[in-house]
């Protein structure tokens, strides 16, 4: 296995989010503002590099009954050292992400790479893999969020980008925005995808 | 009678103002996986609905017992030296949630087989449903009562079931439908559940 194709598979062929269609509910919850995309991606990304690598140390020792429930509390637990760490250093980006914070512990991309990846193969390339699926996801979510801040709000990472005669089309930082926006990127990615 | 209206007020506000999967995005991966069929969806809904009523009653008393117990107050401990265990949350619903599950699968298998086989995969699937762990820290955050909780658990599955099986409808109906190749699978999906969302956002009004 070489490491770079490792690396590279979270990003394109098997990117998470499109294509997938894992780890949906905080893609649609936090992507209401490029910054949330970006806090939201990296977080996950030490949570999954973490668990990775943790899951692929310990993957011997534990029973195949019970490697969810194992698998589940390694993850919970870095979950909680991301918490901790975002709650006393950028409490703002803490605010603003909120719940979702907590429920990293639940996205099914960390569980899928555990189970998938993480439970078969040497601890370096677990890391490379959590690594590669982290940024995969990261670049996604920030995508999705920088269309929806754009349109919806004018912004993008907070600065205003369109004139001050543009009208922010404000259903799309709310919520059936989520949805449509998302539809439509997979929509192009499906039109691209097609023409190669 | 105040104490009733309370609890119609958590129902109503879970299961439709703050719609858990369409307004809040929570459980939305057996929203998008579990709705190509309505008899699929009903099956589901009726599973989380159980895992999160439960779920909502353990995790208080967890939560009141073990992570903040406030109890040994009364027994004489000084209210500064109660050990604050918050840290631990994430890490001790996870588990009650996952214990719960595994408890309602063989419950289920021995009780119900032919239930059981028709929910056989999905059922484990629960301990990673967002809305599960969602609702239950949402109790602790909006500090309810053990009835509250057990009652905002109840709305929000409702909210959950709400949305599914409506959701399982709309696909079933997509199948025949004549769309744009790009579009088809999950972008249409999604865009019709971005169009249902728009829907529920009209009871927006109903939180006075």
């Amino acid at each position: 296995m070489n490491y770079r194709k490792i690396f590279l598979n979270g990003i394109t062929k098997e990117n998470p989010v499109f294509r997938l269609l894992l780890g949906m509910c905080p893609t649609l919850a936090v992507t209401t503002s490029a910054t949330n995309g970006i806090g939201m991606g990296l977080a996950a990304t030490f949570v999954l590099v973490g668990s990775n690598l943790v899951i692929s140390l310990i993957k011997g020792f534990i029973p195949e009954k019970i490697r969810i429930p194992s698998f589940i509390v390694v993850i919970a637990t870095f979950v909680t050292v991301v918490q901790l760490i975002m709650q006393a250093f950028i409490p703002s980006l803490y605010e603003s992400l909120g719940l979702f914070i907590p429920l990293i512990v639940v996205n099914c991309i960390i569980l899928q790479r555990a189970e998938a990846f993480a439970s078969k193969n040497k601890p370096f390339a677990s890391i490379i893999d959590g690594l590669g699926m982290g940024l995969g996801f990261t670049l996604a979510i920030t995508l999705l969020a920088s269309v929806r801040e754009l349109i919806g709000n004018g912004t993008l990472f907070g600065l205003q980008i369109m004139g001050a005669a543009y009208q922010p089309a404000l259903i799309f930082i709310l919520a059936p925005g989520g949805f449509i926006a998302l539809g439509l990127i997979l929509a192009l990615l499906n039109l691209v995808s097609a023409k190669e | 009678m105040e104490g009733v209206q309370n609890i119609v007020m958590i129902v109503i506000s879970a299961a439709l103002v703050n719609n858990f999967v369409l307004s809040r995005f929570l459980g939305i991966c057996p929203f998008l996986g579990m709705s190509k069929k309505i008899e699929t969806a009903i099956g589901m809904s009726a599973a989380v609905t159980f895992v999160m009523a439960l779920a909502s009653v353990f995790t208080w008393i967890v939560q009141k017992l073990l992570l903040q117990p406030l109890w040994l107050v009364k027994f004489g401990v000084a209210a500064d030296k109660v050990p604050d265990l918050m840290y631990l949350q994430t890490i001790a619903f996870i588990l009650v949630i996952a214990a719960l599950v595994q408890f309602v699968e063989m419950l289920i298998q021995k009780t119900n087989p032919s239930l059981y086989s028709a929910l056989g995969v999905y059922l484990p699937l629960i301990t990673t449903n967002c809305a599960v762990l969602g609702v239950v820290l949402i109790n602790m955050q909006s500090e309810f009562t053990l009835v509250e909780s057990l009652f905002n658990g109840v709305g929000a599955a409702l909210g959950f079931s709400i949305a599914l099986i409506l959701f399982a409808g709309v696909r079933e109906r997509l199948d025949d439908a004549d769309i744009p190749k790009p579009f088809k699978g999950f972008p249409i999906a999604l865009i019709s559940a971005g169009l249902l969302s728009i829907a529920f956002m009209a009871f927006q009004g109903l939180a006075g």
